[in-house]
């Protein structure tokens, strides 16, 4: 009897679909413009992130020893930078000569600067240790940790006397700022897009609302020859699935075409994220949420929707 | 088979739709209620069917008493009570066919019983030749044929006929009683309510007058007086 009953249900939502087509056309067509901001949300959550990592990788720090510091020396600190847990390995570790190497290519047209620099007779540069962290706001305590204190990152109360200086001082304002800019711009992301969600699923459940309010008259009557609650409610539960599922295969396949033509523009417009690829590589994980979200908002939806009409 | 003990139905803008109205209808008969618009005819029918509780007073069918059963219950008493509307109320999306098989879904009969009755019922109201036109391709008298059989499929025991000759024409008119009188004679019993002064007079049944609420006659072969 279930089997059967089910059967029923399934063929008969099958057919309020598709002898409303006018109905059901609307219905896809509005819950297609849900499914795109939510596709949409996933782009540019995809883009926003890969452009702050980028922004976030090109921040670091660079820690300048004295001259005269042994290079093992150098190395123990390196080794137990690496040990803390706000600090990205490897540290990278350049040694006096390949930082002069490095200032040489520098300055290889600079004629001058080579010339003092050989007169000097020997290597005025120390060794440079390369850190990054795990997230800009951490270098704050990556500085305590090696004890350099005050506005100026002074070496004066540092236990490492060897280190001359630390560049984020001079850089600290900038790191902050756009620690600053990162955070906000990732909140106002997340806000914007479960703004945008949640208006875009009540116009679709408003829709459906809609399409079920012309159907009132057919719930009393089914009330009336005595069909059950969830016999009445299982066609339209069916159908809102259904335009969810259309709908959901349509604004993957208009995807495709808009995510092609905006392919090279975000790769070059934002540092190094092609949407198009986003989308091919991601595929399977992009077809399972739209599809998804498309089922269950529209099953959903038709099936609170017809609660109202069942009080006969 | 049907009782109406004492009922009172008082609206919440404390307008008085029927009050203390007591009758008996006994298995097998034909009884026709009339009266004016507004007179709480429909009232009376939508307390039998359990769209509506009545204020004061029990109805019963058979032994349950019908304002006091759950909507599972509701659901299963319903489809023992065939009803035809004025409006024909089919369902707009399904042809004539869907339309009869959908009452007898829904009381879960067998898909075999469902391809052998629904033919066989609409030979009894004389339209086998529409059986998969939709509803819109249909007259009044017609569509009103669908909405008998729809009600009698299932092989109700009582069916409920609201004025489901308001909107038709006097052939369709005679054409709809007879049916009613052939669905009467093969053991069902029908409760009519109408205005229609001639259906009444044609009929020689019983006939109960209402007013204002209230039933103001009850005529073993009666006739329309008001």
């Amino acid at each position: 009897m279930l089997w059967i009953k089910l059967k029923r249900i399934v063929r008969s939502g099958f057919y309020g679909f598709w002898r409303n087509n006018f109905v059901s056309l609307s219905a896809i067509l509005v819950m297609m413009v849900t499914l795109f901001v939510i596709g949409s949300t996933i782009f540019s959550g995809a883009i926003l992130g890969s452009t702050l990592n980028q922004i976030k990788d090109k921040v670091d720090i660079n820690i300048y020893f004295v001259t005269t510091a042994e290079e093992n020396q150098v190395l123990d600190i390196k080794n137990s930078l690496e040990q803390l847990p706000e600090v990205q390995p490897p540290v990278i570790y350049f040694s006096k000569e390949e930082v002069l190497a490095n200032f040489k290519k520098r300055h290889q047209n600079d004629e001058f600067t080579l010339q003092a620099l050989d007169e000097l007779g020997e290597n005025p540069l120390g060794a440079t240790l390369n850190i990054k962290a795990k997230d800009p706001s951490q270098y704050e305590s990556i500085i305590n940790y090696l004890g350099l204190r005050g506005s100026d990152c002074s070496a004066l109360e540092s236990k490492f006397p060897i280190i001359d200086k630390v560049n984020y001082c001079q850089n600290k304002e900038a790191i902050d700022r756009l620690t600053g800019i990162i955070n906000s711009a990732n909140r106002l992301g997340i806000i914007l897009n479960i703004f945008l969600i949640v208006i875009s699923v009540l116009i679709t459940f408003n829709t459906l609302r809609l399409v079920i309010y012309m159907s009132r008259d057919e719930i009393s009557v089914m009330r009336l020859v005595g069909a059950s609650t969830n016999y009445i409610r299982g066609p339209f539960f069916v159908a809102g699935a259904i335009y969810g599922f259309i709908s959901a295969i349509l604004t993957l396949i208009v995807f495709y075409p808009i995510t092609l033509w905006l392919g090279n523009t975000t790769e070059n417009f934002f540092v190094g994220l092609n949407v198009f690829q986003y989308y091919t590589e991601n595929f399977g994980q992009i077809f399972l949420i739209i599809v998804g979200s498309g089922i269950v908002i529209g099953s959903i939806s038709s099936y609170l929707a017809v609660r109202k009409y069942l009080k006969v | 088979m049907i009782h109406f003990d004492k009922v009172s139905k008082i609206y919440s803008d404390n307008s008085v739709a029927l009050e203390d109205v007591s009758f008996s209808v006994e298995p097998n008969e034909f009884v026709s209620i009339v009266g004016h618009s507004g007179a709480g005819k429909t009232t009376l029918l939508k307390m039998f069917l359990a769209e509506e509780k009545p204020t004061k007073g029990k109805v019963f069918f058979e032994s349950t008493d019908v304002s006091t059963l759950k909507q599972d219950q509701i659901n299963d008493f319903r489809r023992k009570v065939g009803v035809v509307f004025q409006d024909f109320r089919l369902l707009p999306d399904k042809n004539v066919y869907e339309n009869i098989a959908f009452a007898m879904e829904a009381a879960g009969r067998l898909d075999e019983e469902i391809e052998a009755d629904v033919p066989h019922v609409l030979e009894l109201v004389d339209l086998s030749g529409k059986i998969w036109n939709f509803p819109h391709e249909l007259s009044g008298g017609e569509k009103q044929r669908v909405s008998i059989a729809r009600a009698i499929v299932n092989q109700p025991d009582v069916v409920i006929a609201d004025e489901p000759t308001g909107n038709l024409d006097p052939l369709n008119t005679y054409d709809i009683v007879q049916i009613l009188k052939k669905i009467n004679d093969l053991g069902t019993t029908v409760i009519l309510t109408t205005h229609n002064k001639g259906v009444i007079d044609s009929l020689k049944k019983r006939v109960l007058t209402m007013e204002n609420g209230r039933i103001i006659r009850d005529d073993k072969e009666g006739r329309y007086v008001i």
